[in-house]
């Protein structure tokens, strides 16, 4: 897609697939589960506010180059999805520059669910048309897309037939087939039974062999050290460190005071 | 697969395609109009495919299903042509129905757009969280959905034309000008509540009442020369408050009666139509990048 906020020609970076440049993002989120006019003027009497600003990044800055497999490492609330999500273009930053060359096929959140009640092959068209392409290009990709799953009997039952499993096989079927330059992955190795995560991990060695670059957001370190060739750490939405995955998930643990134990060495 | 030479092989099919992006600050809340338009435009696709698919979900498109969709303003353009009745004590005869009928399928599709644009942005879950497309889509592919289920009324309103011995005159095409404004007005509609529901899940749940309100506002029940003297008063206010008095009261007079409506009529109806347009769809766009972090 051309860049939904991208204002001026710029030209291309050589040789960098992804340029974080100072960046900050903030931004207002409720407390409230379910928000509503009714709680808002109760609240409003009684004087509260229930939303609140959050700095999810601070003046971040680092370069993905060509060919650089990025795993994503920090505690919860670090600020990793909301790095994932200003490159991926799904939130623009408030201060700061992202240049991106290479198309994105963000897994952020778990399934491609847009709509439970329309079929598989449904949501796969329409994930399919919203990132950017045509119709007969999502059709070519359907079928390679539901084998991989593995789901053709259930490719045209609503989705909200399918098992959790399915779900999130579909999901990562989804963004593999679409022919990603750059592929965003958000713990989503964690889904699907022991045959669909060796299949999983050998269609990520070889979009290894393919795509231009990858970011993995995991807790599972293990995964960090297998699939990446490179590390960032950050912290309360502070980049702590950059550097080969085995020093930065050193300095993590060390961080964490805690080893290598068998919590953080899950298998993939 | 995903090398430069597929990415460029594509670029012939996607002319618009290109795989360098920059992002940069919003400025004044808002991303560059130019290239957000743009990419409106060239995604169209998706909005009409999510409409459909809802449509099919909704079995629609079955025998049933556009039966259904015929039926339910029917029966309730039969209420309320009972209830005028009894309220003016009888008398009314088939030219009101069907002046009624052309109303009020015409509300209830800008009710539909605006019921179905409310839960739009909501309802696209993951997909939202997942990918970056303008959003705007969502509250547009809605109107589209409420769009199609008005059309299977068409017809039906013919049938009553006929019926009521309603003059057939070219003027009657003023009516299509008037549907237009009313989409167009419909979808700032969409785009406004689709962007207020984030915020308030509570929204949809007020449009009922306001719904109702707005109808009995609205020239589709009465029309302007029925009302009684002590009440003229009322009419000014309301042809410069409620936009549907224009834009419903144009669209059928020019169908009922083939009369091409008054010029002021013209103007009232298309600064609405602008004007919800605009207002709606940049509300809508100045939310949007809070929309992933409020789902």
């Amino acid at each position: 897609m051309s860049s939904l906020s991208g204002s001026k020609k710029s030209v291309p970076t050589p040789g960098i697939t992804v340029r974080v440049e100072n960046l900050s993002i903030s931004y207002r989120t409720t407390f409230e589960r379910v928000p509503t006019f009714k709680n808002a003027i109760t609240r409003f009497g009684r004087g509260q506010r229930a939303v609140k600003e959050i700095k999810a990044l601070k003046n971040v800055t680092f370069d993905v180059p060509d060919g650089t497999f990025l795993g994503i490492i920090g505690s919860n609330g670090a600020g990793k999805s909301t790095l994932m999500r200003s490159i991926a273009g799904i939130l623009p930053p408030n201060e700061g520059r992202i240049e991106v060359n290479g198309r994105i096929s963000p897994l952020l959140s778990l399934g491609v669910g847009f709509n439970a009640n329309l079929s598989g092959r449904e949501n796969i068209t329409l994930g399919g048309l919203a990132a950017g392409l045509s119709r007969r290009e999502v059709a070519d990709r359907a079928e390679a897309v539901t084998e991989f799953a593995g789901i053709e009997e259930f490719i045209d039952a609503p989705m909200r037939t399918y098992s959790s499993g399915m779900y999130s096989r579909l999901a990562f079927s989804v963004a593999v087939h679409m022919d990603p330059d750059i592929l965003m992955i958000d713990e989503a190795l964690s889904a699907g039974d022991a045959a669909f995560k060796t299949k999983a991990a050998e269609k990520m060695q070889e979009l290894r062999d393919n795509a231009r670059a990858m970011f993995l957001v995991s807790h599972s370190m293990a995964s960090i050290t297998q699939l990446c060739n490179r590390a960032i750490w950050l912290h309360k939405g502070q980049l702590m460190m950059e550097g080969e995955p085995k020093e930065v998930i050193d300095k993590y643990n060390e961080f964490l005071k805690v080893g290598p134990s068998a919590v953080t060495l899950e298998d993939l | 697969m995903s090398s430069e030479s597929s990415v460029a092989a594509r670029e012939s099919e996607n002319e618009f395609t290109t795989t360098h992006h920059v992002y940069e600050p919003h400025t004044a809340g808002l991303p560059p109009i130019r290239s957000y338009a743009t990419e409106l435009w060239r995604r169209r696709e998706f909005a009409a495919a999510a409409s459909q698919a809802n449509l099919r979900a909704a079995n629609t498109m079955t025998v049933f299903g556009q039966l259904w969709m015929v039926l339910n303003p029917l029966l309730l353009a039969g209420v309320y042509f009972l209830l005028v009745n009894i309220l003016s004590g009888g008398g009314r005869g088939m030219d009101f129905f069907a002046r009624l009928t052309a109303g009020l399928f015409t509300f209830y599709f800008v009710q539909g757009a605006m019921t179905n644009g409310a839960g739009s942005v909501i309802g696209g879950g993951k997909l939202l969280l997942n990918t970056a497309f303008p959003r705007l889509l969502m509250p547009f592919s809605a109107v589209r959905t409420a769009f199609f289920r008005w059309l299977p009324t068409v017809p039906i309103y013919f049938v009553f034309h006929i019926w009521a011995g309603n003059p057939w005159k070219w003027q009657m095409l003023a009516a299509i000008p008037f549907l237009f404004l009313i989409v167009i007005f419909s979808m700032g509609l969409a785009a406004l509540f689709g962007a207020l529901q984030v915020y308030f899940r509570d929204t949809s749940s007020f449009l009922p009442y306001l719904n109702r309100i707005w109808l009995y506002a609205s020239p589709v029940l009465w029309q302007i020369t029925d009302l009684p003297a002590r009440m003229a008063g009322v009419a000014p206010i309301l042809e410069t408050v409620n936009p549907l008095f224009s834009l419903l009261g144009g669209y059928t007079e020019a169908l009922t009666q083939g009369i091409i409506p008054d010029f002021k009529v013209w103007v009232i109806a298309t600064i609405w139509a602008v004007a919800s347009f605009t207002i709606g769809s940049l509300f809508f766009i100045s939310r949007e990048r809070e929309f992933a972090v409020r789902l």
